[in-house]
């Protein structure tokens, strides 16, 4: 086995953590590499989830009674993790969604409702999963705003030198993805966040390819927005959040009316509390709030630095061995990328290898992976995504390989 | 190899994948569907001319996918020529539930088409398998023109 260079964490002793990483597919050890699409749990994930539901269950921000005091304190704590763990000025600028769609939508529809006008501009590119896509469709349908796209160079980066013409006075959001979700590239964030507020666009990061992978402060970054899922970092699924810097969460109305957003109410008209309550209506994903918590806290503990060297390491090793396969040809840039490569084998078409492999124990994707647009511009109907987190090894990209390279003859 | 895998990638089906019977455009085509399964983003470009009685005259495809979609749509226009509506009709029931049931008494009359038999072990790649199939149900309905299909039905456009 080839051995990774780094450092002080011990990553097989990781694997322990992770219970379902033991599980056999068709007869033989699993070997997860689907993380792109959601990450497997840690145990003290799991417990946290069994804890809440053994100790502190009951509803939240209403109740008068202990266990309501327990459930609240756990949940506003976890909006706290979350706000430090991105960086955020307060905790009162993160709103607990379903994930990243859900935030997106939140913007799209509150926010873009209230401030977009027929030939606005929302700029955004052309590696975007659907779900920062589709949102904005919708918008532009409903108010005669116009989409325009930064184009992706054949390597898989963004044609930065088209900016000039794209990001006018006219754009009133960027958003951008910050790791590609099939072509790996991590995206200049930093400078995309600084050459909108140039020209007075707000700004919105999808990061739900990277939250789980790569230090991220808002603050720094100058974002205004700023999408995750927990599931794709080790959390529970059903639970993400939108970070919106506080004078923008201010002015935008209420999305979703019910409990838990209101002041007070008369048959006629309502007055909504101040963000981030005034965006969740309805009894919140509580266990998922507290489960993502414990999932922030098992990060940390490894440290994002140190799993994005490990990505690195990985990700470096698998496109070498990748390169050995016959036919092979691999998406995305050589170097700045994030944990996943997307490739396609000449012999053997995407759905057919992902059968082939999961038949020997290997999860991949095989598809478009929610990125039609991005397909086409490459000539392709889809790929096949090895992703990686951090208990991934080198010895499992080694047995990839091995089942990749019995495809190949197989379907020649 | 596991028989799972064995059974769902006979040799007949990586032969018609590799080599697809009737793969081309249908020069003086009557009805030409496009078929897509979204889920993938697999295609198929099936024309088919009518002879006496509706019959299949000619049937030829195009398209790209997996090998279960080309194997599918190779054997299904080498199996359809010459045949009548009705019986392309009974074809397709058969074969839709050879496919996705567990039934063992598929008709003799679907051949080489029983090779597809192991798909039903994977309920993922039924669509793969129908793809071709929804296009020529397709063809029949319209019996004229151009049109698109789709493994996934839109419900609001």
């Amino acid at each position: 086995m080839h051995q990774l260079a780094s450092s002080a964490v011990d990553w097989n002793a990781i694997r322990e953590d992770f219970p379902i990483l033991r599980e056999q597919a068709h007869g033989h050890p699993l070997i997860y590499f689907d993380n792109a699409a959601t990450s497997q749990k840690p145990r003290n994930v799991l417990d946290a989830l069994r804890n809440y539901y053994e100790h502190e269950n009951a509803n939240v921000h209403r109740g008068l009674h202990e266990l309501s005091s327990r459930a609240t304190a756990a949940y506003e704590k976890s909006r706290q993790r979350v706000a430090n763990y991105l960086g955020a000025a307060s905790a009162d600028e993160i709103i607990f969604t379903r994930g990243t769609t859900e935030s997106i939508n939140l913007v799209a529809q509150a926010w873009g409702g209230k401030f977009i006008r027929a030939r606005d501009v929302i700029l955004l590119t052309e590696m975007e999963h659907h779900s920062n896509l589709v949102p904005w469709q919708l918008l532009a349908e409903r108010t005669g705003a116009q989409l325009r796209f930064v184009p992706v160079r054949h390597d898989g980066t963004l044609a930065l030198d088209q900016l000039p013409s794209l990001l006018t006075r006219e754009v009133k959001l960027f958003g951008f993805t910050h790791v590609s979700n099939s072509l790996g590239t991590i995206n200049p964030v930093a400078q995309l966040c600084q050459k909108a507020r140039a020209v007075g666009a707000l700004t919105l990061m999808d990061a739900a390819q990277s939250v789980g992978h790569l230090p991220i402060n808002v603050r720094e970054l100058g974002c205004d927005f700023l999408a995750f899922s927990g599931h794709k970092m080790c959390g529970p699924t059903g639970i993400g959040a939108l970070y919106g810097r506080a004078e923008i969460l201010d002015s935008i109305p209420p999305w979703h009316g019910g409990g838990e957003m209101i002041v007070s109410v008369t048959l006629e008209k309502s007055a909504f509390k101040k963000a981030p309550h005034r965006f969740e209506a309805g009894t919140p994903n509580i266990a998922g709030a507290i489960g993502l918590a414990a999932a922030i806290d098992y990060v940390e503990r490894i440290g994002r630095s140190a799993i994005f060297e490990h990505d690195t390491q990985l990700t470096g090793y698998a496109m070498e061995r990748l390169a050995e396969l016959p036919g092979m040809r691999v998406l995305g840039p050589r170097e700045a990328r994030g944990a996943l490569v997307g490739f396609v084998m000449e012999t053997a078409h995407p759905h057919d290898l992902t059968t082939f492999a999961d038949q020997y124990g290997l999860a991949m994707r095989g598809g478009h992976h929610c990125n039609q647009p991005l397909m086409r511009r490459f000539g392709l109907t889809g790929t096949t995504r090895a992703s990686f987190y951090f208990y991934n090894t080198t010895a499992e990209i080694d047995r990839m390989i091995e089942i990749l390279h019995a495809a190949g003859r197989f379907f020649s | 190899m596991s028989p799972e895998l064995e059974e769902l990638y006979q040799e007949v089906i990586l032969d018609h994948s590799r080599r697809p019977r009737n793969f081309g455009d249908l020069a003086d085509a009557e009805v030409l569907v496009h078929g897509d399964n979204p889920a993938c983003g697999d295609e198929i470009h099936l024309g088919v001319r009518f002879g006496e009685g509706g019959t299949l005259q000619d049937i030829k495809f195009t398209g790209r996918g997996c090998a279960i979609s080309q194997a599918s749509a190779s054997l299904m226009t080498t199996k359809l020529k010459g045949k009548s509506p009705a019986e392309v009709t009974e074809m397709l029931r058969a074969f839709h539930e050879l496919v996705t049931t567990d039934r063992n008494d598929a008709p003799k009359t679907l051949g080489d088409l029983r090779a597809m038999q192991g798909v039903r072990k994977f309920p993922q790649r039924v669509k793969c398998a129908m793809l071709p199939w929804r296009a020529v149900e397709q063809a029949l309905q319209q019996n004229e023109g151009e049109s698109t299909v789709s493994t996934e039905e839109p419900e609001f456009a």
